[in-house]
């Protein structure tokens, strides 16, 4: 771990010089979103003129949208026009050391386990480059470049590599795709561009960690990550520290396209701010995330950890075109006092011998909702396609409530289905068993949670599952009574 | 080691246990016997700290501390250890995840040092063996899908890997077979020592075959009626338990 901190950090440090941010004055746009607002936008990015054609026709179409209610979830309306489109990159306010922070913060960071000097990083704490980061840097940042990797901020990917983003940009998720896809289509700020090019097993994590002020511009992410034929990639999103945004609403989109043979994986561990005790504030998360398996043999895996957010909106989801294709999508999702998480995937079988798979494992406590949401469909041509889904539900305590929609589209005989869902709860007898085993309540919640999330966590790269089950622990604090 | 002193116990405003006194040394093995209903596991329940039974009135002394004021992971750090009679099921969590947890949760208790992964592994495998269970066992889920004799079985190679002072028997003979039986007796027998001591709570003289006790208490409507050597189970299994109730009705 302490290898990849150090990387972190220095990274963060040079995060200019390496130009992971477009070197744009400190502004802020007024409140409200018209055409104007995109163009400035879009002539601020200095983005070719296909950019902010695409952007103007998703925002056109945006107009013609209602937002979605389908959800199991409750806000009150957003203001559209109440919110500010652009705002660059500024500094966070800078502390001069961790003292200053938020106490409470702080406390969660070493629940958490990180390191001090990350500590210092995320809450805004000057960072002193004593490290000999050029050298790390320059090393991780050549050996991607050597191979033809390409990994850098979709700002930086739209000036640089206009062909790659024009094809594929908007491929997997159209700029008209949903209410919440058009809106980040029309104003996206910045996000993440990976591009594997043919045969190439990307020999490290890509990690947004890498590219620490992404965070920052958090509010309207995109992201494109390309596996050309053969190739492979892991690519790991956000991270356990609480995030803080004053941003409430977040639209974030997320595009995965792998050609023939190729392999993507995409790792996320979500832990934006929930909101307090009593259900004031805390982020709304609007998230489209999808990947297309385009080419025959290949494979999308979506893992995610979801602990943060007042509201989760969220269904990562495959479409399985080519033949012998796979889709995964394995989801721990725990909510507790007032957040809302409606989360889960699509799977839509297109190819011959597609198979999906789908592990769903929700945790309710306080008085959360938790509602898993999951289509399998297969079209007509879609022979010999298989399915397994299983969705399971963890309730702690007695004031929240767990909820399943499952939909099944089945137009080919062939397929093969199988659905699984439990609905489980833990009971007094199992924590006084482990009492008497000498280990305490908390402790006892713990195991069982994540004996119960087991299955997901061992899908992640292995550093992020350890901070996984710590994150659960804290998110899980003070549920049992 | 433990001093029971009227000890009297109550769930939803029944009172089970009325006044039950008894002591244990270390070294001993007692065997509580009596019919259904008598508060036998109550009694195990209430030493472990189950929090539905209320105990009304009474002391109870183990290794000089006040029993009753401790949380149940509490007693478990200071050596107490239940045997369930219904061992609980807990999906997901691996035998030796417990146990890890458990045993270090205990040994922090006691300011002792934590054993890694691999001081764990050593110590798991030689009471494994110890206790001639399966090896197998370690890596499935606690007690998930389990028979009722690899449950009971569980819970004796979870006695010796914690090595607790006390071990309370819940009926752990119940739904054995006499090959099971055999194997946790002599899983018992084997972590006996003058250090530490054992409660066998039963019904039937069986297991006292196999376990053989110091001394018998019987235990009938909450109350220790008769107490005396392992020659008093045999007199049980003879006569039944009716030949005592009706002593008891005379005094």
């Amino acid at each position: 771990m302490s290898t990849e901190v150090n990387q972190i950090e220095e990274l963060a440090n040079k995060e200019y010089k390496y130009g992971f941010v477009s070197n744009v004055e400190a502004e802020t746009f007024p409140k409200g979103l018209n055409e104007d607002i995109i163009r400035r936008l879009s002539a601020i990015k200095e983005e070719p003129e296909f950019m902010l054609e695409w952007r103007l026709k998703a925002y056109r179409h945006w107009l013609t949208m209602k937002e979605p209610n389908w959800a199991n979830i409750h806000y009150e309306p957003i203001d559209y026009q109440d919110i500010s489109y652009y705002s660059a990159p500024k500094k966070k306010p800078k502390l001069n050391s961790l003292e200053e922070a938020d106490p409470e913060l702080i406390k969660t960071y070493q629940k958490l386990g990180i390191s001090l000097e990350e500590q210092k990083i995320f809450a805004g704490v000057a960072v002193d480059a004593v490290f000999d980061s050029v050298s790390v840097a320059t090393t991780f940042k050549e050996k991607l470049a050597e191979l033809g990797i390409i990994f850098c901020s979709m700002s930086e990917a739209i000036k640089n590599h206009p062909t790659l983003v024009k094809q594929y940009l908007g491929s997997v998720v159209p700029s008209t795709d949903n209410f919440f896809a058009a809106l980040n289509s029309a104003v996206f700020s910045d996000g993440s561009f990976a591009y594997i090019p043919k045969g190439v097993r990307c020999p490290m994590e890509l990690s947004t960690y890498f590219r620490i002020n992404a965070a920052n511009t958090g509010q309207f992410e995109r992201t494109l990550i390309v596996a050309d034929e053969g190739a492979y990639v892991s690519y790991l999103e956000g991270c356990t520290a609480p995030m803080r945004d004053e941003n409430q609403l977040h639209a974030a989109v997320v595009e995965l396209v792998a050609l023939d043979n190729a392999t993507v994986k995409y790792s996320t561990v979500q832990n934006w701010y929930p909101g307090d005790k009593n259900g004031k504030g805390g982020i709304y998360n609007f998230v489209t995330k999808r990947g297309m398996c385009k080419g025959v043999n290949s494979k999308i895996s979506w893992t995610q950890v979801e602990t943060g957010s007042a509201i989760t909106w969220k269904y990562p989801s495959c479409l399985l075109i080519g033949d012998n294709s796979i889709g995964e999508f394995y989801s721990v999702a725990v909510t507790n006092n007032y957040q809302q998480a409606d989360t889960g995937t699509k799977m839509i079988h297109m190819g011959k011998n597609t198979r999906s798979t789908i592990v769903s494992k929700g945790i309710s406590a306080g008085k959360s909702n938790n509602s898993y949401r999951g289509q399998v469909k297969i079209i007509k041509k879609a022979d010999n396609a298989r399915n397994f889904s299983q969705c399971d539900s963890l309730l702690i305590g007695d004031k929240c409530g767990a909820h399943t929609f499952p939909y099944l589209e089945i137009n080919n005989p062939t397929a093969q289905m199988e659905h699984e869902a439990t609905t489980s709860k833990i009971g007094e007898d199992q924590i006084f068993y482990l009492n008497q085993r000498g280990i305490s309540r908390e402790d006892a919640v713990n195991l069982i949670v994540n004996g119960y999330c087991k299955e997901v966590f061992k899908e992640l790269p292995m550093e992020f599952a350890v901070e996984a089950q710590k994150l659960l622990s804290v998110s899980l604090e003070g549920s049992v009574g | 080691m433990l001093e029971i002193k009227n000890l009297h116990a109550s769930i939803e405003g029944k009172e089970i246990l009325k006044g039950i006194n008894f002591k244990v040394n270390a070294g001993e093995v007692h065997a509580i016997m009596g019919p259904n209903g008598s508060g036998k596991s109550t009694l195990a329940q209430v030493l472990a700290g189950r929090k539905e039974y209320e105990v009304t009135k009474g002391e109870v002394v183990f290794e000089g501390k006040n029993l009753l004021e401790l949380s149940p992971e509490d007693r478990a750090r200071e050596g107490i250890f239940l045997a369930f009679q219904y061992p609980v099921e807990i999906p997901g969590v691996s035998n030796t995840n417990l146990l890890k947890t458990a045993l270090n949760e205990i040994r922090r208790y006691r300011g002792l040092e934590q054993l890694d992964a691999m001081e764990f592994l050593t110590h798991l495998k030689k009471k494994t063996k110890l206790v001639e269970m399966d090896q197998a066992l370690l890596s499935r889920a606690v007690n998930d899908g389990f028979s009722g004799g690899e449950k009971k079985r569980n819970e004796i190679l979870q006695m010796a890997v914690l090595e607790p002072k006390l071990s309370i028997l819940d009926e752990t003979d119940s739904g054995l077979d006499i090959d099971a039986l055999r194997i946790v007796a002599n899983g018992v027998n084997k972590l006996k020592s003058h250090e530490r001591a054992t409660v066998v709570v039963t019904h039937y003289q069986r297991l006292l075959n196999y376990i053989v006790p110091d001394f018998v208490h019987v235990l009938y409507n909450g109350k220790i009626v008769k107490s005396g050597g392992k020659e008093l189970a045999f007199e049980l299994e003879e006569k039944g338990y009716d030949w005592l109730k009706e002593q008891k009705e005379l005094v």
